[in-house]
């Protein structure tokens, strides 16, 4: 008798120190199954029919044609490529921008706490806010861009209809938008770095903009790494900003010729305009096969640089 | 201590995965057949599904019908977007659940309703007191064993919208009948016109109409084959109705005529405040729009004249769930909304324009006049161009998708440059791949 309620309450102590962890933990996953886990499984198996979302309960097994089609795809790579451009001309200027946004906001300067909240309010600002002023900015007949443009005698821009105009100007957006986020991390980033550095490289006779060179950029270096690798993921996802450029049909499309649509653009136009809810899966497991070539890429590239500098090193 | 610390987390844990077992059991579906509506102690809710301004609500309609059956209760759902509205739509018809008792259809989505999801809609061609709809319009909800899927709400007969200032400052003719002379019949005269605007008006940045797709729109809408034969198969590539309207809105563009405009987008709004173009083909319910965007400062300036051609662009109509609870009494809601006595009402508060043959013989339809277009007489233009569209028009399911890539088609030459041809092979493709 004893020895059973010693047993039970053994068992229950075991569960309770072993057991407990796991249910503890358990909410995090079972949301994950829910909403992150099953979704992916089931939009790759939706990808292997042909489905439209007025007849979801009709699924048409076609096996790989999904994917092999989007392989000869014209416009699958026409997105990717301008995924891609409009990444590198988002990206690099806004970051480059923060740099320098960061280190005026680091010197001492009357009113600083100002300056601080006015470069975190365009990231306060809601996508669709943004997106459609900038819209009405670039407008082709009555937009102040054009205007100004005319005030210094140079032709209007037809910013939506023009391919590289276009990329430009949803670039602008997400620059405006970014600049400041990006900025005071930077800038925080940039106090800890110690002051004795600065006053050792003064002392051996660096000028500003040697020590901004060789004392700032390495101490901040793993907050640029960051802050790469998060514009890197938010370049990929472009879509809201070009969707609302383009303004109706023309958004959906990326424009007339296509001209900024992005992949997750093209998702959408497959699933909500053409409501092919298999083709779409196959854009969105595209992607994300896509995502994880760039991860093992990165990988390898990192590895045999590191490969490199030991060799050198011995 | 020790132990009641341990009951706590042991406890706690037990909350825990219970709480993450519920949120999973929440998300399975509830009762597949409940719409909202039903019948509780002689009381009636009728739910509703609705987009854009169909103006019954706005309008007070609902709020007059509850006053007169005071055991009614009507409850409507209004999406801003008809796109939008239409993909939930979709999703719930095939869920079988979320569905309202009434449910709005836009007359591009009509014909895939019809095709596809004819038995979750309650037939509605036996409601007594339906026989005043113009023949074409109740056509495009009936299937092919004569069932009525919907009522048709309002319609959108085409005119031309002109700038009178604009006109004189031209050479041309300025009166409505005058105007409507210089392109009866044929839409090319209207494309001459625009030639002879183009070389008599002495000034820049005025172009003779908004967008070639406008133009390429209406002649489309105004036959009785359009994108599509009876079969279901598409035959844009044959019907010479396309391929013509397709030339002519491409030699309007490559002629310079147009002002390079989307309707309805950035530009499109000023352009109408500010003169950018003298002509649009207007829909009766773009009416309201002009005259909203072009401002009092423009009162007297614009005026309308008939079109080359009667068409319509766009419309709705209402149709009512099989599986509703309370189908009869949402048949005669539907039926009594859609009457021509409140459909004349809707046409004088919102400019919704009457499906009902009956209505457009109310003389606060027709002799309608609209004061901000020089005192037009919209109800008699508009009626005209009603009654001239044939009666039977055969539907595409994706003709709202066609329209789109033929109006991006002509984008691609009138903005991008591209030659007629390359922009019709894209289009081609474009549709190919958005029907395949």
């Amino acid at each position: 008798m004893a020895l059973q309620t010693y047993r039970r309450r053994t068992f229950w102590h075991r569960l309770d120190v072993r057991g407990a962890p796991y249910a503890f933990v358990a909410p995090f996953f079972v949301v994950f199954a829910a909403f992150s886990f099953y979704p992916l499984l089931y939009t790759a198996w939706i990808s292997l029919h042909r489905v439209e979302l007025s007849s979801m309960d009709l699924m048409e097994w076609v096996g790989l044609d999904n994917f092999t089609a989007l392989w000869v795809d014209e416009r699958f790579w026409n997105a990717l490529a301008n995924t891609f451009t409009l990444g590198v001309l988002s990206t690099v200027p806004q970051l480059l921008m923060a740099l320098g946004l960061a280190h005026l906001l680091h010197y001492r300067l009357r009113g600083s706490a100002f300056f601080r909240v006015a470069a975190l309010t365009p990231y306060a600002t809601s996508v669709g806010a943004a997106a459609l002023v900038f819209t009405m900015l670039f407008e082709r007949d009555f937009g102040m861009i054009n205007w100004l443009l005319g005030l210094v005698g140079m032709d209007p821009v037809n910013w939506e209809n023009d391919k590289w105009a276009a990329q430009l100007a949803i670039s602008s957006i997400v620059i405006w938008r970014w600049t400041g986020y990006n900025a005071l991390l930077y800038l925080a980033a940039m106090q800890a770095v110690p002051d004795e550095r600065y006053e050792a490289a003064a002392l051996d006779g660096a000028s500003r903009w040697q020590q901004f060179r060789m004392v700032t950029i390495p101490g901040i270096r793993s907050t640029v790494v960051f802050t790469i690798v998060l514009s890197t993921i938010g370049a990929t996802q472009l879509f809201g900003e070009p969707l609302i450029f383009g303004q109706g049909p023309n958004g959906i499309t990326g424009g007339a010729d296509n001209q900024y649509q992005t992949l997750g653009l093209l998702l959408y136009e497959e699933g909500w305009k053409n409501y092919q809810m298999g083709r779409a899966a196959t854009i969105a497991w595209a992607m994300f096969l896509l995502l994880i070539l760039v991860f093992v890429a990165q990988r390898v590239v990192k590895r045999l640089a590191a490969r490199h500098v030991s060799r050198s090193s011995q | 201590m020790s132990v009641r610390k341990t009951m706590t987390r042991r406890s706690l844990a037990v909350v825990a995965a219970a709480a993450a077992l519920g949120l999973v059991a929440g998300c399975g579906g509830s009762g597949a057949a409940d719409t909202g509506g039903g019948i509780k102690d002689g009381k009636v809710t009728i739910t509703m599904g609705l987009y854009g301004v169909m103006g019954f609500k706005e309008a007070g309609l609902l709020e007059r019908y509850e006053k007169e059956h005071p055991n009614v209760t009507i409850k409507a759902e209004i999406a801003g977007d008809e796109q939008t509205y239409y993909t939930a739509l979709q999703t719930h018809l095939a869920a079988g659940s979320g569905l309202k008792d009434i449910q709005g259809i836009e007359v591009g989505r009509a014909k895939e309703l019809v095709d596809t999801r004819a038995t979750t809609f309650a037939d509605l061609s036996k409601v007594p007191g339906t026989g005043h709809f113009l023949p074409w319009k109740q056509n495009q909800v009936t299937t092919a064993d004569k069932k009525v899927i919907g009522l048709g709400t309002d319609i959108g007969p085409m005119a031309v919208c002109y700038r009178k200032d604009l006109f004189a400052q031209a050479g041309l003719p300025t009166d409505r009948e005058k105007v409507a002379e210089l392109w009866a019949g044929d839409w090319s005269k209207y494309v001459d016109a625009g030639r002879k605007f183009k070389s008599g008006f002495k000034g820049d940045g005025v172009a003779f109409m908004d967008s070639a797709s406008g133009l390429f729109n209406a002649m489309i809408y105004g036959s009785s084959r359009q994108f599509y034969d009876t079969k279901g198969e598409l035959i844009h590539r044959k019907n010479p109705v396309v391929t013509g309207a397709w030339d002519l809105a491409a030699e309007a563009a490559s002629a310079d005529l147009t002002a390079k405009l989307r309707q309805f987008q950035p530009g499109w709004d000023p352009g109408l405040a500010n003169g950018t173009f003298a002509t649009t083909v207007c829909p009766a319910w773009m009416l309201a729009h002009i005259s909203e965007k072009a401002g009092p400062k423009n009162k007297g300036k614009w005026d309308v004249a008939k079109a080359p051609k009667g068409a319509n662009w766009g419309g709705s109509f209402l149709g009512v769930m099989e599986q509703s609870p309370v189908k009869d009494e949402a048949k005669k809601l539907v039926a009594w909304l859609t009457a021509p006595e409140q459909q004349a009402y809707l046409f004088e508060k919102l400019g919704n324009f009457p499906s009902s043959e009956k209505a457009l013989k109310a003389p606060e339809v027709a002799d309608a006049k609209s004061e901000y277009f020089s005192s037009a007489p919209i109800g008699e233009i508009f009626g005209a161009a009603a009654r001239e569209i044939p009666d039977k028009q055969v539907l595409g399911r994706k003709d709202g998708t066609i329209k789109d890539i033929f109006s991006q088609g002509l984008t691609l030459i009138e903005a991008q440059g591209k030659s007629k041809d390359a922009a019709w092979k894209t289009t081609d493709d474009r549709i190919k791949k958005a029907t395949g």
